[in-house]
């Protein structure tokens, strides 16, 4: 007896599908890009929760501009850094619907700075996932002010000089030092279980929009290993040797009270 | 009944924000329209109306939050002066492609740089020719008493929902400061009869989810969301032309002027009327679109026209462009926070046109 398609395609078969709240638009990013898993594990947590028709994402600019293309919501565009000041707008209006801004490094913690750290200290009633990953990828591998010191990108080609451009900005632990944030955790996605705990952590930081006690932020310390010019198997080895020991990863903030520095 | 109060301007535009049933008012502290601001948080329009009001970390923070907020099919309305309005400007451009209607009000101060606090009508060209990046128009109105800053609130939401554009109520800081008897409009409701089938509010199970964006990658979409834009302008220019007309019917000279400008013309063409010159003003309600139909029409009538601006000449441009070279157009103006006086306006007339 030959085995047919028919027979594969079984519900007790099934050990993978997509989510479907991802469209089936192909994602633009370059493999072994952290995006569009962290893209999946979002995704998830709204399909789980059942709140797709209640959620507003607000889209940054760099890589993730398109990020409306792939998540099956509601999204509005906002230019480069000014997201959280574009979720405010739409939290203010609509105090009951789940608001989340999708923010690179340089959106967030360049140009962004004062949006970020003033819609946190206002302690608006929203999410904000946060993709770090130390470059500007869209434009092509520039210096971000997450870049670790003495790390080569398009416009640092000798290294990071802290002397002359700063150290990397740690806003995770910045902005959990606001009153206005309530929870506030690092995370990765590299590895199934480090996805396994994002994805919690996104969940919580969801969930939180119904208390109504303030801001969650999630930082996900990814790759970029078309600008950091690796593999993406280099890449995710050398952000374990060197972001993680930097953006060392858990919760920083739980239900309002900063957690002890491990 | 009519609600008779004696009001500065800049407290004209925050009680008539909340009488036209608008849902946010996002803003920053600049003289000289602060009391905007002020009116509206001792107001509590949020007991009022339901209204949210929310002082932001800048013009930048401000003008996004209006983005956010009219991207849920909102009434928003904001107020500034014209170094935040430079602020505002990447804010525009992207509320302007993504097609949001809002409310902007601009209490013009003198410039450049940091200028000075005193009235001036030197943002003319930033607010009719775009002022941000891309090709795009605000609807533009010229309010020229307290009377119309409240007016023109209510107007403006009608036009920005219309159209799905902002609208920006181009005053300055003369009719901001300066306190009028105002007749206020009834309490309007918040809720809006205009279409609201684009709003990011959330994707309901019946229907197609919505993205508010100006971005589109492909230059032959954007080519056609640009031809979209324009078609929508032409539809405002056909539409929308306002303006005012004082002793024009038998004038032999004709000023133009708007706003604090025109306030001070009108007194101008009494004082030169008296004198036996033949004067009348055209007062630009709209500057964009603008009058010009009505300003080529008056070319074939007078012998001359003088545009009366608190800048160095820049509706000027437009002036000329409607008359077509028919009739000498020539430039009157005090700046930096000068305000022209009717006498020195009437000596204007006499030196360019009349002593000639």
């Amino acid at each position: 007896m030959t085995m047919e398609i028919k027979d594969i395609i079984k519900d007790e078969n099934l050990v993978y599908k997509k989510t479907s709240l991802m469209t089936d638009r192909t994602l633009s990013y370059c493999p072994g890009c952290g995006h569009g898993t962290t893209h999946r594990i979002i995704m998830e947590v709204i399909e789980e929760l059942g709140i797709q028709e209640y959620v507003v994402g607000v889209a940054p600019v760099g890589c993730s501009v398109l990020a409306y293309d792939f998540m099956d919501v509601d999204w509005l565009q906002a230019p480069h850094g000014r997201a959280p000041a574009v979720a405010t707008g739409l939290k203010r209006v609509m105090p009951d619907k789940y608001i989340f801004t999708y923010q690179g490094d340089g959106d967030l913690a360049a140009i962004g700075t004062s949006e970020t750290i003033h819609a946190c200290n206002r302690g608006e009633h929203i999410t904000i996932i946060f993709i770090n990953n130390g470059i500007y990828g869209m434009t092509g591998g520039q210096m971000a002010p997450t870049t670790l010191p003495g790390m080569v990108s398009s416009t640092s080609p000798y290294g990071r000089d802290v002397e002359t451009m700063g150290s990397p900005i740690k806003m995770t632990e910045l902005v959990a030092h606001l009153p206005g944030t309530y929870y506030v955790t690092r995370q990765s996605v590299h590895k199934p279980g480090n996805v396994r705990r994002a994805k919690k952590a996104i969940q919580r930081a969801f969930e939180n929009q119904k208390l109504r006690k303030g801001l969650s932020f999630v930082e996900i310390v990814s790759n970029c290993n078309s600008g950091w010019k690796m593999t993406p198997v280099q890449a995710n080895k050398w952000m374990e040797e060197n972001m993680f020991p930097y953006y060392p990863l858990g919760d920083v903030k739980m239900d309002g009270e900063l957690l002890p520095v491990k | 009944m009519k609600e008779l109060r004696l009001l500065k301007g800049n407290e004209a535009v925050a009680e008539a924000a909340i009488r036209a049933g608008a849902d946010a008012y996002f803003g920053y502290p600049i003289t000289p329209q602060s009391e905007v601001l002020e009116y509206l948080m001792a107001e509590k329009p949020h007991e009022r109306t339901g209204m949210v009001v929310l002082q932001a970390e800048s013009e930048l923070g401000a003008i996004n939050m209006v983005y956010g907020a009219a991207s849920a099919g909102r009434k928003v309305i904001t107020s500034s002066s014209s170094p935040g309005i430079s602020l505002y400007q990447e804010g525009l451009s992207y509320i302007a492609g993504a097609q949001l209607p809002c409310v902007v009000v601009n209490v013009v101060r003198g410039g450049p740089g940091l200028g000075t606090i005193q009235p001036s009508q030197a943002d003319y060209f930033q607010a009719t020719k775009g002022g941000g990046h891309g090709d795009y128009k605000l609807i533009v109105l010229a309010p020229a008493s307290v009377q119309e800053m409240s007016d023109f609130v209510k107007l403006g939401f009608e036009l920005a929902f219309t159209y799905r554009n902002p609208v920006m109520l181009l005053s300055d800081g003369l009719i901001g400061q300066m306190m009028e008897k105002v007749e206020l409009f009834e309490q309007q409701e918040r809720a809006t009869e205009f279409d609201q089938s684009w709003v990011a509010t959330g994707k309901n199970p019946d229907r197609e989810r919505n993205i508010v964006t100006s971005l589109d990658l492909d230059p032959a979409g954007m080519e056609e969301h640009n031809n979209e834009l324009q078609r929508k302008y032409e539809k405002i220019k056909q539409k929308e032309v306002r303006f005012e007309r004082f002793m024009c019917d038998d004038a032999e000279y004709l000023l133009v002027a708007y706003g604090s400008s025109a306030r001070i013309c009108q007194k101008a063409v009494q004082i030169a009327r008296g004198k036996g010159y033949k004067i009348g003003l055209l007062r630009p309600i709209t500057l964009f679109p603008y009058p010009s139909e009505e300003i080529e029409k008056m070319a074939d009538q007078v012998m001359g026209i003088l545009s009366v601006e608190m800048n160095a000449g820049q509706m000027i441009e437009d002036v000329k462009l409607a008359v077509k070279g028919k009739v000498q157009v020539e430039h009157f103006g005090r700046y930096g926070g000068m305000i022209p006086s009717p006498v020195e306006v009437v000596e204007a007339i006499e030196s360019t046109f009349i002593s000639k």
